[in-house]
């Protein structure tokens, strides 16, 4: 066995390296590896510190949250800011509302997203390919240019001061959300649905009991940004919503702000506690999200 | 017997027509959407645009008056160099600094999942809890930014949402804190290159240098494409931190098409004029998305059009 010429001398510079060379490569990717950690933490602190400070600043006494240069654990922590601060304003009521709001809306765009998209990845129908079309365009359109008219459609309605605007839409699908459980649904081989079809089952339950089952997946990631939007949604709160005990956490908190801008303490407490749940909830569903972003995400 | 009648008599329907009934019905939810929530609403739109209108005591017919006071509207331009501004700086560097991120975190790193989650929680969380965190962390004498300024011997560090000049790159950090979702993103479109791309090029010499710029990156621009898109699109709707964190000020440095839309239509009831700053903004978004989706035939590269 002869390599070729021009081989055989590489595999000879190979060899022939003196030890110094092989230092010197070594040392050249551990102190690469040290650059890597290092800027790895760095960002991370920058990205980490904004939450601990809040949460250091929440905890503080008044007169020390506005001490330069910062103290970052007190002498002694100050939970009752946040017992204090909740009952300013009716928080609870502006959870309950948050919840109940988020929860129907998760449901709602998971069961109509999936049934449209199942329509648009298997069913054959006249017009189809030119209706998927028009979805994907409206994937464009900025939402405030049919704003006024919603608000308008919504008044005369008189749904305004109802969760009804905040609710019916996300019920009528998402474009986006369609997009990507269609992607999805287009993975899953047709084959399966072939053979119940033979067996007689119609389009409901192939979708209930072939496809829905097969893209857990998916539909938790777009159950988790659901979740994710809705409960940080402000704008359409903010227009539709004008009665206090109607209020959402997101334009709650925004009341709180301008009734208590000066309380860093305060305000900072009541952020923590309109953040947790979304924290918690994306801590605990992360394998969940990113292996759902793989799947989703890339092709997009 | 009825049972054998039913056996003999042909469908009703053909499997074709039963298919397209099927096929309605599974996107009626989304037609319902489209025609009433989205066209409708569109048109509508549009002839509220032509009006000056408060919406509750009567609508006046005005034609494109409207728009031409857009144009001659000092605000108005006022409110697209605001947003032109921070669109093109936060997109480009959200990209890059997602991507750098990204980068790192593919290199085999120990503890991936911990580095993972620490920078990519920032951009999960959003909207108006975030924006009083950073209307602090920006704040001029006792925020967190500031100390940090301090700390490191900047003794006149910016006054940020106080300052004309800084309260925009204010909101471009707070942007770039959020980068960690399209940090995910790249790093599933990285892990998604396949290793026997690499192998081959190393057997032919190509060094790390090449591999990035030859692999790595070309491989990654259908990622890149659809999140720089996305961002676009979002950028040029900025409202949240506008609203919250400084009102549109100082002077109007921070005033966002969109929050100044707001402020004509439900703060000083001219529908007929929001409706109007609505339609351009969405030309403007149309414009940029058409040119970006243009340039990508020259810089996105796909698999399957190798062989054209």
């Amino acid at each position: 066995m002869s390599l070729p010429t021009h081989m055989q001398a590489k595999v000879q510079e190979r060899v022939g390296t003196t030890d110094w060379q092989v230092i010197a490569w070594q040392a050249a990717r551990i102190s690469g590896k040290v650059i890597a950690y290092a800027v790895l933490s760095l960002g991370a602190f920058v990205f980490a510190i904004p939450f601990l400070w809040m949460l250091s600043t929440s905890l503080k006494p008044e007169a020390l949250a506005y001490n330069v240069p910062i103290i970052w654990i007190p002498p002694k922590l100050r939970f009752s800011t946040y017992v204090e601060a909740w009952k300013l304003l009716p928080f609870a009521k502006f959870y309950r509302n948050t919840i109940f709001i988020t929860l129907v809306n998760i449901i709602g765009l998971v069961l109509s997203s999936s049934l449209v998209a199942f329509a648009f990845a298997r069913i054959r129908f006249w017009g189809r390919d030119v209706l998927f079309l028009i979805l994907l365009s409206t994937m464009m359109l900025p939402s405030q240019v049919t704003l006024i008219p919603l608000y308008l459609f919504w008044t005369q309605l008189k749904a305004v001061n109802t969760f009804w605007p905040l609710i019916v839409p996300q019920w009528l699908t998402n474009a986006y959300n369609v997009f990507l459980l269609r992607q999805y649904f287009l993975t899953i081989s047709p084959e399966m649905d072939d053979a119940a079809r033979i067996d007689g089952a119609g389009w409901l339950r192939i979708y209930s009991q072939i496809i829905m089952p097969m893209s857990r997946p998916a539909l938790g990631v777009i159950a988790i940004q659901a979740f994710a939007w809705n409960w940080n949604n402000f704008l359409g709160p903010l227009i539709y919503l004008n009665e206090t005990p109607k209020f959402t956490v997101a334009i709650g908190l925004r009341l709180f702000q301008t009734q208590q801008s000066q309380k860093m303490p305060e305000t900072m407490a009541m952020s923590i506690a309109a953040l947790v749940p979304v924290l918690i909830v994306f801590f605990f569903a992360q394998r969940y999200f990113i292996q759902g972003i793989v799947i989703t995400g890339v092709k997009g | 017997m009825p049972g054998d009648q039913v056996l003999i008599r042909r469908p009703l329907l053909t499997l074709r027509q039963r298919d397209n009934i099927a096929g309605y019905l599974f996107v009626l939810p989304w037609l319902i959407q489209f025609v009433v929530l989205i066209a409708g609403a569109m048109i509508f739109s549009f002839v509220i645009s032509l009006q000056e209108t408060d919406l509750l005591t009567g609508f006046e017919w005005v034609g494109l008056e409207n728009y031409r006071n857009v144009f001659k509207d000092a605000f108005f331009w006022k409110s697209l160099r605001v947003t032109a501004y921070y669109t093109f700086l936060v997109v480009p560097l959200g990209v890059a600094l997602a991507l750098t991120i990204a980068l790192i975190l593919n290199q085999k790193v120990a503890l991936l999942s911990f580095w993972r989650l620490v920078y990519y929680l920032p951009s999960v969380v959003a909207g108006v809890a975030v924006a009083i965190l950073w209307s602090w962390v920006l704040n001029p004498r006792f925020g967190l930014l500031n100390a940090g300024l301090r700390a490191i011997g900047i003794q006149n560090p910016p006054r940020w949402l106080y300052s004309q000049t800084w309260a925009v790159p204010g909101f471009i950090m707070m942007g770039l804190w959020g980068a960690g979702g399209a940090m995910l993103l790249y790093l599933a479109g990285l892990q998604g290159i396949p290793t026997p791309l690499y192998e081959a090029a190393e057997i032919d010499g190509a060094n790390r240098w090449h591999r990035f710029w030859r692999i790595t990156i070309p491989m990654l621009t259908p990622t890149i494409f659809f999140n720089m898109l996305m961002s676009i699109i979002g950028s040029w709707q900025v409202f949240t931190q506008a609203y919250i964190m400084t009102g549109g000020g100082p002077n109007n440095a921070t005033l966002t098409m969109v929050l100044y839309l707001y402020r004509k239509g439900f703060e000083h009831l001219r529908f007929g004029y929001a409706s109007a700053l609505a339609w351009l903004l969405f030309f403007i978004i149309l414009v940029f998305t058409m040119m970006i989706v243009r340039s990508s035939q020259s810089w996105v590269y796909y698999e399957g059009e190798l062989k054209k």
